[in-house]
């Protein structure tokens, strides 16, 4: 069996995990190992974001960060950690001129200055962006990048932790599944970071990476760490339904919405936004937990498009206009077979972002000593609703945060004395899946059953039957996890994999449905039909921990 | 309608010894990753593929090869005309199945 050691393990190699590892190292640490279960720098959602980052840059007009807080938590709808969102608002400027110094190549304007847009909900234009939908691979590959020259940086692809160390009520290390070879690997650590990234992969429709399941929740809680703000799920109004798109993030539409006045339209082709109380006259303005509800609900009266959604137009749109925006897009478009000159698209809410994640104090530092959080994983900072463009700076900003805050932590500190009985049964339970086990359902199944639970009754929509049902049905899931069928193998048995996968996304799936039938209130993402108005009372954040026989306990005080 | 694929299947110690047969329910402009997606999901949770981000085409992992061609199976569209045969990426060690060693050295344990 294989035996690492490390000052720093960083688990998840998106924009947060990767970025806690270059802070990690220019804070001192000298050995910080990031690991990921996908490839380095590659899964996880920062790769994915083919949108805008906001940063109070002040290339277009006069910006402050206190006006970016502002706009965070307005869009927040009361939720919002102040404390995480002032970090965010404060020091994303700075992360962003740094990503320019590494030659992201955000677009420019042509004096020369960034390009920014106004993303909906911003009060001025604010947000910048890498030509033509390229933000998120640049962002993830002048992280690989630098990542890559850093010497205290030891990577490791297809590491799957599953489970996390406490050693005498401190972080002390974990248990990884090398899926490539199909063996345990034990790490010990002094500090760990995770940065696995959000949960919508738990979702049918949903816009994540398939590493995104949300298994970092279920290492947290198990840790003993809280969880905050679960029920809030971001559900991206206008991802792409129909014809069928690949090779593109489905939630591309947006910036050309700003850029170009998409028209959203119900299946007979009217304008339907104004009657949910948001005027478009004056651009593209609707937040996205209001037009999410605006379409869900001319769905559900019968006046969607065909399958299922509403259509975006660009048709009055003139075809020099389209392809100044679109520029090579419109190649990929017509290999698609859409041409947006001549007939609209038909787009729906998809699970794009979730607020909640791990409880976290400004330093990233859980409640657990030496376990960290950061990027999607960690929550508070985006309240009920996330302001568009916030999660690209989250990742950056909390990276780095948690990697300093993880380096300084180490610092001084000696390596936990283990593996002992510590890790033992983790070690088995990877020994005794990979010899295979006999049952009557494979794990994936088991996963698309759950994602089809977590859109039906814990989707944009919720209520009390609803929810219940939903945790009946994952409780019932949980059970059935001994009989699932893993066939034996060790390379890269994927059903192995699988089995982990399921084990962490149903205990993300049962704290985001007890999150949201305990919030009886509707309020920006978490919208209830038993519940339809928001209750001033519940401007709080409600934490969930774990307890001694693994349910969850909910706690609303603050 | 359906679409019919020839699977090479194997491990690294027994690599690339047969092909296995499946048929998939086809839909339009449905891809060859959402085929084999669908076969591990309702045939044979064993089948091994690389992929992470889906079909946005990002993440470069899902590289096989396809009746003999190099592509994505991501932005690869199925057909159901004729069977199509999917192979790991020529050149590379195979871990499992369609799974090639594509880490680069320095990303490995060992």
């Amino acid at each position: 069996m294989t035996d690492l050691a490390t000052d720093i393990l960083i688990v998840g190699a998106g924009g947060a995990g990767m970025y806690a590892a270059i802070a990690a190292a220019r804070a001192g640490a000298e050995r910080v190992l990031l690991v990921d279960k996908s490839l380095i720098g590659r899964g996880g959602a920062t790769i994915m974001a083919q949108m805008t980052v906001a940063a109070a840059l002040g290339e277009e007009c006069p910006d402050d960060w206190h006006a970016h807080l502002d706009d965070t938590l307005a869009a927040g709808r009361g939720l919002c950690d102040e404390n995480l969102a002032a970090l965010l608002c404060r020091d994303a400027p700075a992360r962003i001129r740094e990503m320019e110094e590494w030659r992201v190549g955000w677009a420019r304007r042509e004096d020369g200055r960034i390009a920014q847009v106004t993303a909906p909900g911003h009060s001025r234009p604010r947000c910048c962006y890498v030509d033509f939908l390229n933000t998120g691979p640049a962002v993830a590959a002048t992280l690989r990048r630098r990542i890559g020259q850093i010497a205290a940086i030891k990577r490791v692809s297809n590491l799957a932790v599953t489970d996390l160390v406490i050693s005498e009520g401190e972080a002390a290390g974990a248990v990884a599944l090398d899926i490539a070879e199909g063996e345990p690997v034990t790490i010990a650590a002094k500090a760990i970071i995770i940065a696995t990234g959000g949960l919508t992969r738990i979702y049918h429709r949903n816009s994540a990476s398939a590493n995104m399941g949300g298994d970092g929740h279920a290492l947290a809680l198990a840790a003993g760490a809280e969880l905050v703000d679960m029920e809030f799920v971001q559900f991206f109004p206008i991802g792409h339904l129909a014809p069928r798109l690949v090779g593109m993030d489905p939630i591309m539409w947006d910036p050309f919405r700003y850029k170009l006045g998409g028209r959203l339209l119900d299946g007979a082709g009217r304008e339907f936004l104004a009657d949910y109380g948001s005027d478009e006259s004056e651009g593209y303005t609707t937040p996205r937990d209001i037009a999410t509800y605006a379409i869900q609900k001319e769905v559900a009266a019968g006046r969607g498009s065909p399958h299922g959604g509403v259509y975006l137009s660009f048709t009055h749109v003139p075809r020099s206009a389209l392809a100044a925006a679109f520029g090579p897009v419109i190649e990929r478009l017509k290999k698609n077979g859409i041409d947006l000159g001549t007939v609209p698209v038909e787009v729906a809410p998809i699970a794009h972002y979730h607020m909640g994640g791990i409880a976290v104090d400004e330093r990233m530092a859980t409640r657990v000593p030496g376990l960290f959080a950061a990027g999607e994983a960690a929550g508070g900072a985006n309240g009920a609703n996330r302001l568009s463009g916030n999660a690209i700076p989250e990742a950056l900003v909390f990276g780095e945060q948690a990697g300093h805050a993880a380096a300084h932590y180490a610092a001084g500190r000696c390596l936990p004395n283990w593996p002992s009985r510590a890790g033992a049964a983790a070690i088995d339970q990877i020994r005794s899946l990979s010899e295979g086990c006999k049952g009557d359902i494979a794990a994936v199944e088991l996963l698309e059953g759950m994602r089809e639970v977590m859109w039906g009754d814990v989707g944009p929509f919720r209520t009390a039957a609803g929810l219940a049902r939903a945790i009946a049905r994952f409780e019932e899931m949980r059970q059935v996890l001994a009989q699932v069928a893993v066939p034996a193998g060790q390379q890269f048995n994927a059903a192995l994999a699988d089995w982990f996968e399921l084990r962490g996304s149903l205990v993300a799936a049962e704290a985001v449905a007890h999150a949201a039938a305990a919030r009886t209130e509707s309020r920006g993402a978490h919208q209830r039909d038993d519940f339809p108005n928001t209750d001033p009372s519940w401007a709080r954040s409600q934490r969930l921990a774990m307890t001694s026989d693994g349910g969850l306990m909910m706690d609303t005080r603050r | 309608m359906i679409a019919r694929l020839r699977v090479r299947r194997g491990t690294a110690d027994e690599p690339a010894t047969r092909y296995q047969e499946f048929a998939v329910p086809f839909e339009t402009g449905a891809t060859v990753l959402d085929a084999l997606i669908w076969i591990r999901a309702q045939q044979d949770a064993s089948l091994a593929i690389r992929y992470s981000c889906i079909n946005a085409n990002v993440c470069k992992e899902c590289l096989i090869a396809i009746d003999g061609e190099v592509g994505y199976a991501c932005t690869t569209r199925l057909h159901h005309d004729a069977v199509m045969t999917l192979d790991p990426l020529p050149g590379k060690p195979v871990l499992r199945d369609l799974v090639t060693e594509t880490r680069p050295p320095r990303e490995r344990l060992k």
